[in-house]
């Protein structure tokens, strides 16, 4: 009897089991009260640090940030275009579990061959030859920037984080090299070459990164969903051995996936420097790489949830820029600061939609007895059954 | 001669930076945990320490203690670190989230934190001051030349490093606690079988380790650069190197007080060689990550078994999915 009741005490609170599914209603509750609540502390916080503003004023500017003015409801679609290329450019390398942290580099490289090739080349070749020509560096130099690190995963299983990192660091170094070769004043500033930027499509700056953005998603959805391709990475993300067992060549299937990815990259290098700002920097690719990985993973890979993730991340990161301005904030660190919490709070609440919470049931003292009691009675049957035996 | 020398105390004082954060991301990834939010727990030392700094200074302005001053500010480094790092720890191993994901998001969190924290909350006004405190060394030891300088110019926390990486080394190596710890880290199932309590010892090697690093960020503020304040980036960039230096040190702290003083000076090198010009200082800049990743290359070609990573890191524990 005494060991049964020490059991009953030693029962933990609650024990965690594995759902199998979950009603997509549960989810998206799940989903926004993560989303609300992250920016309820949020807004809690900026209030509480901030002299001038209130939870309310906090979700106004939110808003106001994105959708204020036409300008910010453009300027929200241009960065989400770009959000949403950078996060289909991560996802084939992803889905094949490997960890490219480098989309910062591959960008910033990108935006570097581009900006390479206006500096020296423009000018004195028609302007739509300079745009091809801007365009395929763009392309081949965030290509290069992708294999360098698959070719030594794939050869010598090389841990790709930490070298897609240092690439970052690199590229951002080779960056301010070059403005330090091409701008004799030492100023660090290379002054933006608008004589040639990429023309304005439809009459509006921003039409051309979205209508890019679209193209890029569609070609993603069937390259990853479609195309042999698509499915041979995603062998070798599930199982290296399997892909080898089927006779996958590996190694091609590494490299090639990252040359796509890098491929993308170049491809937003090209439009943030051919043609948004026409000039380099070394924070120009605004850390993007990263975000992008957080919201390919928070949108499990899947396209069409990888659209509402980017929209999100455009959203809050806009609307903070605006809190930041109307809360008076010194510099935008508050908003990295937010992003975090949205990203703990995502991440976080993923738990409760794969696992599923059991709290112990408060008849804990009747559970010992009823167990008790079925000792007793199986001891009963025992002996009940030895009877009839004996008989 | 004397080039050479304070070459080479530059590069001992950088490198215990290196070295906390090194020793501190070991202790986490010897319990299985893969934390790539080390950079971002070394900014909230850094927040966690100046804010101590600031608190004791308004304080004690008059009549400031060494010793008071280094505790206090320590202390507030650790705790702020290992806060940071307990939400790491938190999500990756309560709630069984992906511990690279995880770890972005943290060093995102805690970049942002510390800009925020060192923007709204602390003021700077007494850092130089108590900089010249805490990086205070034994006075005897300009009488000995060169090796003074060398091995006795310090301030405490370099020593405290030194300290922190051999008792982790001797801990892991030596002791019971350490051949659990490490258990854990290679087979958390069969550990658990042992009857080892696997969360607990996960906790606590994330607590600690980040609580380690956070010292490095905290160093590199209030020593290395003497009080100064620019930016979080800097330090990320530090704690990434720091992350890196872990496969070159093969997951040894000991080896880390080497591996980070060579880091170190390679990293300082730049700075030292003057009159080259802007384009060559920017590529001599770029040094570090080269070598690093040239490191990553040699340690994955050679790779025998003797040094590979523990064997679950980056895979989380789950008891009843076993």
């Amino acid at each position: 009897m005494k060991n049964n009741s020490n059991v009953a005490v030693r029962e933990p609170l609650f024990h965690v089991s594995k759902r199998k599914e979950i009603a997509l209603v549960w989810k998206i509750v799940i989903y926004a009260s993560a989303i609300i609540g992250a920016l309820l502390v949020a807004s809690i916080i900026c209030t509480i640090v901030s002299e001038d503003g209130n939870p309310l004023w906090f979700f106004v500017s939110l808003f106001n940030g994105n959708i204020g003015t036409e300008r910010r409801i453009w300027q929200f679609f241009k960065e989400f275009a770009l959000l949403l290329l950078v996060t289909q450019a991560v996802v084939p390398a992803f889905k094949m579990k490997f960890w490219n942290l480098g989309a910062n580099g591959q960008i910033l490289i990108g935006c570097l061959a581009c900006t390479a090739v206006m500096f020296t080349l423009g000018g004195s070749i028609p302007n739509a030859l300079l745009y091809a020509l801007m365009f395929i560096a763009s392309v081949l130099a965030g290509v290069v920037w992708a294999v360098i690190p698959a070719v030594f995963r794939a050869f010598f299983k090389t841990n790709e984080t930490l070298f897609t990192l240092m690439l970052n660091y690199i590229a951002s170094g080779l960056v301010v090299v070059m403005i330090s070769v091409w701008v004799s004043t030492g100023s660090g500033v290379l002054e933006p070459m608008e004589q040639y930027s990429f023309p304005d499509v439809f009459g509006s700056e921003y039409i051309f990164t979205i209508l890019i953005a679209a193209l890029v998603t569609v070609f993603m959805f069937f390259y990853m969903k479609k195309s042999k391709h698509g499915f041979e990475l995603s062998i070798v993300g599930e199982s290296e051995n399997t892909a080898r067992y089927v006779g996958l060549n590996i190694r091609w299937v590494i490299i090639r996936t990252l040359i796509v990815s890098g491929a993308i990259c170049g491809i937003v290098g090209f439009l943030l420097s051919g043609d948004i700002n026409n000039t380099v920097n070394n924070e120009m690719a605004n850390n993007m790489g990263f975000t992008a990985i957080m919201t390919a993973w928070l949108g499990k890979f899947d396209p069409i949830i990888m659209i509402g993730t980017c929209a999100l991340i455009t959203f809050v990161t806009n609307g903070m820029n605006e809190v930041r301005s109307s809360f008076g904030f010194y510099n935008n660190s508050v908003v990295n600061f937010v992003l975090g919490f949205i990203y703990f709070f995502i991440i976080g609440c993923e738990f409760f939609i794969r696992y599923k919470i059991n709290l112990r049931k408060k008849k804990s003292a009747e559970f010992t007895v009823l167990n008790d009691n079925s000792i007793e009675l199986e001891e009963k049957n025992k002996a009940q059954i030895s009877k009839e035996e004996d008989k | 001669m004397d080039y050479v020398v304070a070459f080479i105390v530059g590069s001992i004082s950088l490198a215990t930076v290196f070295l906390l954060g090194s020793v501190g991301e070991i202790i986490t990834e010897k319990a299985g945990q893969l934390n790539l939010g080390i950079p971002g727990i070394m900014c909230a030392g850094t927040a966690g320490g100046c804010m101590g700094v600031d608190i004791y200074m308004r304080m004690f302005s008059a009549n400031p203690m060494w010793v008071f001053l280094v505790l206090f500010s320590l202390i507030f480094a650790v705790v702020f670190a290992a806060a940071v790092g307990m939400i790491y720890g938190f999500l990756t191993i309560s709630l069984h989230c992906n511990q690279n994901i995880t770890g972005l998001a943290v060093t995102t969190f805690g970049v942002g934190f510390t800009q925020f924290v060192m923007d709204n909350f602390v003021d700077r006004a007494h850092f130089f001051d108590a900089s010249d405190i805490i990086k205070s060394s034994l006075p005897f030891w300009e009488s000995l030349g060169w090796f003074g300088e060398i091995f006795l110019s310090h301030g405490v926390l370099v020593y405290l490093a030194i300290a922190i990486a051999i008792a982790a080394w001797w801990v892991i190596k030596k002791t019971k606690v350490g051949l659990h710890l490490r258990a854990v880290g290679e087979n958390p199932a069969t550990a658990d079988a042992a009857g080892i309590n696997v969360n607990k010892y996960k906790y606590l090697a994330v607590a600690i380790g980040s609580g380690i690093a956070g010292i490095g960020g905290y160093f590199y503020i209030m020593d290395y650069i003497g009080g100064s304040w620019e930016n979080a980036m800097t330090i990320e960039a530090l704690g990434w190197l720091s992350v890196a230096l872990v496969i070159f040190t093969i997951w040894r702290p000991n080896l880390s007080i080497i591996g980070s003083i060579v880091f170190a000076g390679l990293y300082t090198l730049a700075y030292r060689l003057t009159g080259t010009g802007f384009v060559i200082t920017n590529l001599l800049k770029l040094l570090p990550y080269v070598i690093t990743i040239l490191v990553l290359i040699i340690t994955s070609i050679v790779g025998s078994k003797n040094i590979q990573p523990p064997a679950s890191l980056g895979l989380n524990y789950f008891r009843e999915e076993r």
